[in-house]
């Protein structure tokens, strides 16, 4: 417990990952260098630095795109889950009704529903459509649970000071939930990110799109090895940021009250 | 509404509310109270006292408005019927305040804003809430901490954060549930000392939860023992209103005997509910 504690603040908690991450990719390297493989089969982690940089005004291009459809769909699935769930939580027959259709929604891989979205939609929008689908569970579940989450008394004492239906909505149902919202929102995000890209690669496959999975999907039609991998770097990037952006907002909403963000405060 | 501050606190015989017949039984088809007859007097100290599980506090949702009765009825002194809870006549800010037996603070607001709440909800402002409030937390001795989150409080401040919000209205009738029922002795006897002197100043009707025979006698003027299965009135220990609530009462011989009596009348109520 203690060694744990001590962990936590020590520098050996950046160091160290990072240092395991720096042997890998000089691993990685000299397995190219000694091999001399050719950057088809293998690009060493230099050359795909290099493309980064050389590529670096298309590949951002398409990154931005990218980001844009997962952010533009996150923000989708935030209002269209929370909204929702509020409809669940003030009625038990919506909710019945409605939650199979969304489980459904869920359960269905994205991959297989894209080409439909496709066929039915422009191709930006079947792109934003599918990274929608992926990002709405999460944030419709855990809002729900959240929303049923509120503490018994509480809720009396709401009732006994005479508390209106919006008082009641605004100082406390939305506040219990929070936490739970936020926790699902950091779901969603990754998943938005997924969607997108799964949209993309279907997409691409037909010849639209630029954002950075097309790109994945154009370098290996060329065999353009080392930019692919560029693009496979960016996309992590990507997923890295959005991760940290929303644990930001995780961390800044909660860090004075909820057990989850005490170590971090 | 608050009576007037002048208003000379004396306990008189006519009814608040009275519970007559009352039963009350749940979904999962416990039977809680059955047939409990019992009368809240305008301006008294009452304690119900009981094993645990005989229904106490569900008997005090019940006068709160918070359940509804299966069995019997629950008639208010006409005038003063307080706010219904969801229902018609409200009658201004904190005419109940419920103690309940867990803290029950908002872990999202810090201190002031918990004590704030009732207020709040009834419209009044941050601003305008403030003397009470502060008030409020001097009077369970947490003025310091009025910035600090629930989580950074023991149990104990806790629960004295949740008798201030509960004060902060001035209410007419306070029920509350076990409320020191986690508190060390030190603070439990300051406290009680505390309600009391509050009791006197604001002149309302305390219905008092509590496992503790010392407590109730010490602290009421009139005790309920109740028993369990079914859930009603065992037995009433009656003191006398005018006697001095002090350290000297602790240790009196007329303490220590009205103790004897309401600790014989728990035993046989046990005995009654165990059989
Ligand atoms: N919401 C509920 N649903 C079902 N049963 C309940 C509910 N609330 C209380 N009960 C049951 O009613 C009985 C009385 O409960 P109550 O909480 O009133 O007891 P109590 O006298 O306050 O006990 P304690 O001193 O332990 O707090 C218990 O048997 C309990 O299991
Ligand atoms: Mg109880």
């Amino acid at each position: 417990m203690g060694i744990g504690m001590g962990m936590e603040r020590s520098p050996f908690r950046w160091l160290l990952p990072a240092a395991v991450l720096a042997l890998l990719v000089l691993a990685w390297e000299l397995v190219v260098r000694l091999n001399q493989l050719p950057p088809y089969i293998l690009p060493s982690p230099l050359l795909v630095a290099q493309t980064l940089v050389k590529d670096r005004v298309v590949l951002f291009q398409s990154m931005l795109v990218t980001l844009h459809t997962t952010v533009l769909a996150l923000a989708f699935a935030v209002l269209g889950g929370v909204g929702l769930a509020l409809v669940f939580a003030s009625s038990r027959i919506v909710e019945f009704s409605l939650f199979p259709i969304a489980v459904i929604l869920q359960v269905t891989p994205i991959i297989a529903i894209a080409p439909l979205m496709l066929i039915y939609l422009s191709t930006d929008t079947a792109v934003l459509v599918c990274a929608w689908i992926v990002a709405f569970f999460p944030v419709l579940a855990n809002t729900t649970l959240g929303l049923k989450s509120i503490d018994p008394n509480l809720r009396d004492l709401f009732r006994l000071s005479g508390a209106s239906g919006w008082q009641t909505l605004v100082q406390l149902k939305l506040p219990t939930a929070l936490p739970y919202f936020l926790g699902g929102l950091r779901i969603a995000g990754g998943l938005a990110l997924i969607g997108a890209v799964v949209g993309e690669i279907a997409a691409g496959s037909a010849g639209q799109g630029s954002g950075l999975a097309f790109r994945i999907v154009e370098s290996a039609y060329r065999l353009n090895i080392p930019r692919l991998f560029a693009s496979l770097l960016l996309i992590s990037f990507a997923g890295i940021l959005i991760y940290g952006v929303l644990s930001l907002v995780s961390w800044l909403a909660l860090r004075r009250w909820h057990e989850s963000e005490l170590g971090a405060g | 509404m608050t009576p007037p501050a002048d208003e000379i606190h004396s306990a008189t015989d006519a009814p608040l509310l009275a519970l007559s017949g009352v039963g009350k039984r749940f979904a999962n088809a416990v039977t809680a109270l059955d047939g409990l007859d019992m009368q809240v007097r305008q301006g008294e100290f009452l304690s119900l006292l009981g094993p645990s599980g005989c229904g106490k506090s569900t008997a005090l949702r019940l006068i709160a408005g918070l359940s509804e009765p299966t069995a019997g009825r629950i008639a208010w002194n006409g005038a003063d019927a307080p706010r219904r809870a969801g229902g018609a006549g409200v009658s201004g800010a904190g005419a109940i305040s419920f103690v309940f037996q867990e803290p029950t603070l908002m872990p999202w607001a810090n201190v002031f804003a918990n004590v704030h709440l009732p207020l709040r909800l009834s419209g009044v402002s941050r601003r305008a809430a403030e003397p009470a409030i502060l008030e409020a937390l001097e009077m369970v001795g947490l003025s310091a901490f009025r910035e600090a989150y629930p989580r950074e409080l023991s149990g104990g401040m806790k629960m004295r954060v949740s008798i201030a919000r509960a004060l902060v209205t001035k209410p007419r009738l306070l029920l509350m549930d076990e409320p020191f029922a986690a508190l060390d002795e030190i603070t439990r006897f300051k406290l009680n000392n505390d309600l009391l002197q509050l009791w006197r100043q604001l002149g309302c009707t305390i219905v008092f939860v509590t496992h503790s025979v010392f407590e109730s006698v010490f602290l009421s003027s009139r005790i309920l023992v109740f028993r369990a299965r079914p859930g009603r009135v065992f037995a009433e220990v009656s003191i006398d209103p005018a006697q001095p609530r002090d350290d000297a009462f602790r240790t009196s011989p007329e303490y220590a005997g009205l103790c004897r009596r309401a600790s014989t009348a728990l035993a046989s109520a046990m005995d009654a509910g165990a059989g």
